[in-house]
């Protein structure tokens, strides 16, 4: 059990080119920290500074305040879960299991190892595979396999490498829970890193959003999700992406504000509106889940957003819920923006079309023109040219994570509790 | 009849083919080394009647002094030429393959021109040279070629074998609490030990079946190899090839090859590194 703190680490190649930039991040003992990024963000080299597989070129590394820079991964006492788990081909899964114990000479006897393998093996349900080399494993038992090496070894925090990436789709979801309730119950620090973004927000107590090596924001799930700090936080995090309607922002005759945008008017609330005033284009953010069929929805809930209508040009239909899309003419001012975010995040040129979630009762079909409302007061304003979120609340933004951390401490107590 | 059948119907006279061709040589020396003398010039592939005759004459006979003393030679230049090569070839490779140096092209580019700069060319050369500083006819006079031979060939295969090695492995177990040489012998070597022993074996044959240097840098029996030796053999008369003893001779040279490649075909084991990563 430690605390890490990282404290504007630099990572340099011979090249000069600096793969991680001045990163500070201060992760508590016990909590679980996301790294998530898109392909080459620096999140896998953060990783391996901290376990020491890769040197630090600049900046400095505490495990439990104390510098460990310049110690050896051995001396680090971290555990690491490796993308290819990286078990010993020529030992039984007990001897994988108890490789770390067998190097620790003398430290443990024959029968605290056997113990302790097999406390960790009914843990991980490997019991009966433990006399089983791993070629003959399936991925998830190698997986596993390779928790228990991690586990026995009461480390003083758990790494992970994009331990679900060979895993499909099925079993990922499965053991994804699994490294949840396991690292809730033994409450050890762990640093994950993906870059599925389901994973970040479903396992992480904060998630650190990587770009180019450098920190975009660290924040609860929830935050990221309801207050990005820019432009590719809001389109990383959520799935479908964010939509990024271009606009301006406007004072109707009647006093209202409303943003001008390619598909019609919505109307602004107030605050909202102040932010993106007086620019000459903003990005308006809205997530696919932010609208909905008016004509399924009641009169009151109607009132507090704004009516668009639009010809969609297709939906899927998905049992619990539909997508319809809205191709638009996109503005040539943020075209070029837009076409550099989708680089930034490893997707492909985003089309030019709104995706719209809406309720899977609705009868809506492809080539109708639909009545959309947009639920405004969730709608962030983005520049386009920085990318800067323009209507973030931080204070709002700070509530939610001071949230997430009590909701794990008072985890970490309840399963304390249990124990004793 | 049915694809696969055809095919396999394809592949056995393939197999045997290829089985004939490289087997038909050594069952005729074998068949040679029962003949007796009388039995050689007979035009007959198998012996008329079958005699431990040349057998005998090896071992216990006339070219007793000459063989047994080659066989000891034989076996000991090679042993300890193959040791050597494996083993500097074992951490040579490592850093081939592990490691990013200056120069590691120029290892890797010397020890293929060395491989194919042809034996012939630098026997007379080392000859001169052995005879100055009086290696001429000593064991270390042939390991020494035996290196520039085995060198090479032993450093391409074991990097290559190595490059498959998942590095991974090696640092999950200095994470795991290993310094760098426990990560290297306890994850690395065992999953690199099947490529040593093909090295090797391959190490092995090539200084085995060496004839060149054998009987260039050699004069008496301190350190004449087999092979150099079989040339000395001298038959009942002057007028009589001894090709019954050479034959048996050759016959008891093969045997520890054939040995050896049944006694490490176990060790051989493709796909050991099977399961240590993603399957």
């Amino acid at each position: 059990m430690a605390s890490i703190t990282l404290k504007n680490i630099v990572k340099k190649y011979d090249d000069g080119f600096p793969a991680v930039n001045d990163i500070s991040i201060d992760i508590e003992d016990g909590e679980f920290v996301i790294l998530v990024g898109p392909s080459g963000c620096g999140k896998s080299t953060l990783l391996r500074m901290i376990v020491g597989l890769e040197d630090i070129t600049s900046g400095e590394l505490l495990i439990d305040g104390e510098r460990v820079n310049e110690k050896a991964p051995r001396e680090r006492n971290l555990a690491m879960v490796f993308q290819n788990y990286a078990l010993y081909p020529h030992l039984t899964v007990f001897e994988n299991i108890a490789f770390p114990m067998r190097l620790a000479k003398g430290k443990f006897s024959e029968d605290e190892v056997r113990q302790k393998v097999n406390r960790a093996a009914e843990m991980l349900e490997l019991t009966e595979h433990l006399e089983r080399k791993p070629a003959n494993l399936s991925g998830g038992q190698r997986q596993r396999v390779a928790m228990g090496r991690a586990i026995v070894r009461e480390a003083n925090a758990f790494l992970f490498d994009e331990p679900l990436s060979n895993l499909d789709a099925k079993l990922r979801g499965q053991m994804r829970s699994e490294i949840a309730q396991l690292q809730r119950s033994l409450n050890t620090t762990s640093v994950y890193v993906t870059h599925d973004q389901t994973e970040a927000m479903t396992l992480g107590d904060r998630v650190a959003v990587l770009k180019k090596g450098e920190l975009q924001q660290i924040a609860s799930p929830r935050e990221l999700y309801e207050q990005p700090a820019n432009l590719f936080v809001a389109g990383f995090i959520g799935a479908p992406s964010m939509n990024f309607l271009p606009g301006t922002v406007q004072r109707s005759s009647t006093g209202s504000t409303v943003l001008s945008t390619p598909l019609g008017e919505i109307e602004l609330p107030e605050e909202t509106a102040r932010a993106g005033e007086g620019r000459d284009i903003v990005l308006a953010g809205i997530r696919p889940e932010f609208f909905e069929d008016a004509a399924t929805l009641d009169s009151a809930r109607k009132a507090r957003g704004s009516i668009l209508r639009a010809q969609l040009s297709h939906t899927e239909w998905l049992g619990n819920e539909q997508y319809a899309y809205v191709p638009y003419e996109n503005d040539p001012r943020v075209a070029e923006a837009l076409q550099n975010l989708a680089h930034e995040m490893d997707a492909d040129d985003l089309r030019t079309q709104l995706v719209v979630s809406v309720d899977a009762t609705s009868r809506v079909r492809g080539g109708d023109t639909a009545e959309l409302w947009v639920d405004t007061r969730r709608i962030h304003l983005f520049d386009p040219a920085t990318g800067e979120n323009l209507t973030r609340d931080a204070e709002a933004g700070a509530e939610l994570t001071r949230m997430a951390a009590e909701d794990r401490k008072r985890d970490a107590e309840r399963m304390a509790g249990q124990h004793n | 009849m049915s694809h696969t059948a055809k095919s396999r119907l394809g592949w056995i006279i393939v197999t045997a083919v290829v089985l004939i061709y490289s087997l038909f040589p050594v069952a005729a020396i074998f068949a040679t080394s029962f003949k007796t003398p009388g039995d050689l010039g007979n035009q007959t592939f198998w012996p008329t009647s079958w005699t431990w005759e040349n057998y005998e004459m090896i071992f216990v006979g006339d070219a007793q002094g000459l063989f047994l003393s080659a066989l000891r030679n034989s076996i000991g230049i090679t042993l300890i030429a193959t040791f050597i090569a494996v083993v500097l070839a074992t951490l040579c490779a490592y850093a081939i393959a592990r490691l990013n140096f200056p120069g590691k092209r120029l290892i890797l580019g010397g020890a293929l021109a060395v491989s194919i700069f042809p034996v012939i060319s630098v026997v007379t050369p080392l000859f001169n040279l052995w005879r100055t500083i009086g290696l001429y006819d000593t064991w270390l006079g042939l390991i020494i070629p035996y290196l520039s031979l085995t060198l090479p060939i032993s450093i391409w295969t074991l990097s290559a074998f190595f490059r498959q090695i998942p590095w991974d492995l090696e640092q999950a177990a200095q994470v795991d609490g290993a310094t760098q040489w426990q990560a290297f012998r306890k994850a690395i070597v065992p999953l690199a030990a099947p490529g040593v022993f093909t090295t090797a074996i391959l190490a092995f044959f090539i200084a085995w079946n060496d004839f060149v240097y054998g009987i260039s840098l050699t004069s008496t029996e301190a350190a004449r190899p087999v092979p150099a030796a079989l040339a000395f053999f001298t038959g009942a008369s002057q007028f009589e090839e001894p090709t019954g003893a050479i034959s048996a001779a050759a016959i008891v040279v093969t045997i520890p090859v054939v040995v050896l490649v049944l006694l490490f075909q176990r060790r051989i084991v493709s796909g050991l590194t099977q399961g240590a990563v993603k399957g």
